[in-house]
């Protein structure tokens, strides 16, 4: 249960990338990553800016959980997806607001921001980016 | 020069009335028995004793409970891949002259989390726990990306799956240190409980204690059997799958095994066996056909048609893998040299490759993202 209990500071920092998608791209070779890394993954610039992500993307691969870590029971059955965004950069991320069952691959999603983790009765309540059909 | 010249396991299960420092030093005293004398060093590997038994610091730990407060030692993690880890480290230790003969122990007890969700949590910490397990995320789930791509590019299905576990499971039955020496019936499989669709409980490693312990030495002088390590191939790949090229290709597994070959100076058809981390099926078939045992898509048809099997022309995993023999974390990676030490000396007693000299070990951390590859032959 240590390994998923979440501290109010680690979360905090993280906030940028999980309540605006707000990612990385490197002004040498123009890759583009979530979360920012200091360090270009792809050719080693340092030169890595801040920038928000498109919000829309597609559903690249997906799974049904049917067995939760701690602390995601009440979301099971639940589907976690690598997303593509329309710039190209993936992430993964939970679906929500769709019944598993009618996920495919290619299906067009957009981001909103859930609950997404209890620490237990008194502690934190973590929100973050999950990622749902798109509304026409 | 380094060589392994002592051997002592623990069986692989659920070993309620033993602890963490119980079963180290049950196999640590089996191995300095084997071998006969004394080490001047202690590398340690574990993943999980942090997070499941609230136990860190494994050096003094282990050395402790073991009788030897004074000698050095340390602990080495690299999730899966912890034991091969160690062994490298300890590797280094002699190469080096830091030391003359070390003890590498590899022990993990993961039953003392009595619930699924708790272990689940605790193996997803060799993911990206801030990018993938936050958002619910588990390692399990990573393989079952894997799996569904491999289906989808390969056009196989749910059965084609089954012929993984059911070789392992039956491998097992010979092996006295497995943890599921019972053979695997297809429709069992096939009715296997839903973890991450598509990976079924069936798919994966079961949760196990254990402990193995090896004994290296800059001298062939172990009294039961030595074998000499060839080399070791060792390569990485991120850590969140997210970010890679390809699912169905494991590039870090392609790196360690050239590296390897290339070190020894052998030919890989001088490799006699394949001891692989099978942490799910399709990881297993990614492998095979990495290490060239299979065309690209083709695994399932090497293990349904007897080409894995033990008197096979490339066997893989004669113990079990992590499917069947178990998969005590932080101490596989040393199960595996130990087996293959075991095979290339001739004493893997039921789970015996016929004249077997050379062996391989491949550990792999996370999804494949620490890969180490050794390369074992008997002297």
């Amino acid at each position: 249960m240590w390994a998923y209990w979440q501290s109010v500071p680690a979360h905090w920092r993280e906030i940028p990338a999980r309540y605006r998608l707000e990612g990385g791209e490197c002004q040498d070779c123009g890759y583009r990553m979530i979360p920012r890394e200091d360090i270009c993954p792809k050719c080693g610039s340092r030169n890595v800016k801040p920038i928000n992500l498109p919000r829309k993307g597609n559903v690249v691969n997906y799974t049904v959980i049917w067995n939760a870590p701690r602390g995601y029971e009440y979301y099971t059955p639940y589907v976690i997806a690598i997303i593509e965004l329309e710039d190209g950069t993936r992430l993964t991320a939970q679906l929500t607001d769709v019944e598993p069952s009618d996920v495919k691959e290619g299906m067009e999603v957009e981001m909103v921001l859930r609950k997404t983790r209890v620490s237990g009765e008194s502690g934190l309540i973590a929100y973050s980016y999950k990622f749902r059909p798109l509304i026409k | 020069m380094v060589y392994i010249v002592g051997v002592g396991l623990t069986p692989v299960g659920n070993h309620w009335s033993k602890s963490l420092r119980h079963l180290a030093v049950e196999a640590s005293v089996k191995a300095l028995e084997d071998y006969g004398k004394d080490v001047d060093y202690v590398v340690v590997s574990n993943m999980l004793s942090g997070v499941i038994n609230g136990q860190e610091n494994l050096g003094s730990y282990v050395v402790s409970h073991l009788g030897k407060i004074g000698t050095p030692a340390i602990k080495v993690e690299a999730a899966g891949a912890s034991g091969a880890a160690a062994s490298v480290v300890a590797q280094g230790l002699i190469s080096s002259g830091m030391a003359e003969r070390v003890l590498v122990v590899g022990v993990e007890k993961m039953t003392d989390y009595t619930s699924l969700e708790d272990t689940t949590s605790a193996l997803s910490t060799a993911i990206d726990s801030e990018y993938e397990g936050f958002p619910g995320g588990t390692l399990d789930a990573m393989h079952a990306l894997v799996m569904r791509e491999y289906m989808k590019k390969y056009g196989v299905n749910r059965e084609d799956f089954s012929y993984f576990p059911l070789l392992m499971h039956k491998n097992a039955v010979d092996t006295p240190h497995a943890q599921l020496r019972f053979k695997l019936k297809p429709e069992s499989y096939m009715r296997s409980p839903m973890i991450a669709e598509p990976i079924t409980l069936l798919d994966l490693a079961p949760v196990s204690d254990g402990a193995a312990a090896i004994v290296l030495s800059k001298e062939p002088d172990g009294p039961n059997g030595n074998a000499e390590i060839l080399s070791v191939g060792h390569a990485t790949d991120t850590i969140a799958i997210y970010r890679r090229e390809s699912l169905t290709e494991m590039p870090a597994i392609r790196a360690a095994f050239s590296e390897a070959l290339e070190r020894a100076n052998i030919e890989r058809g001088s490799i006699d066996l394949y001891n692989i981390h099978d942490y799910s099926s399709v990881l297993g078939y990614i492998t095979t056909e990495e290490l060239g045992l299979a065309e690209r898509g083709k695994a399932p048809e090497l293990f349904k048609n007897g080409g894995a099997d033990r008197d096979g022309p490339t066997p893989v995993n004669p113990e079990g893998g992590l499917k069947a023999r178990g998969n005590p974390v932080g101490a596989t990676g040393v199960y595996q040299i130990a087996e293959a030490f075991l095979q290339v000396t001739g004493r893997a007693e039921g789970a015996q490759v016929e004249g077997a000299k050379t062996a391989l070990t491949l550990s792999a951390g996370g999804l494949a993202s620490n890969v180490i590859i050794h390369l074992i032959r008997g002297v």
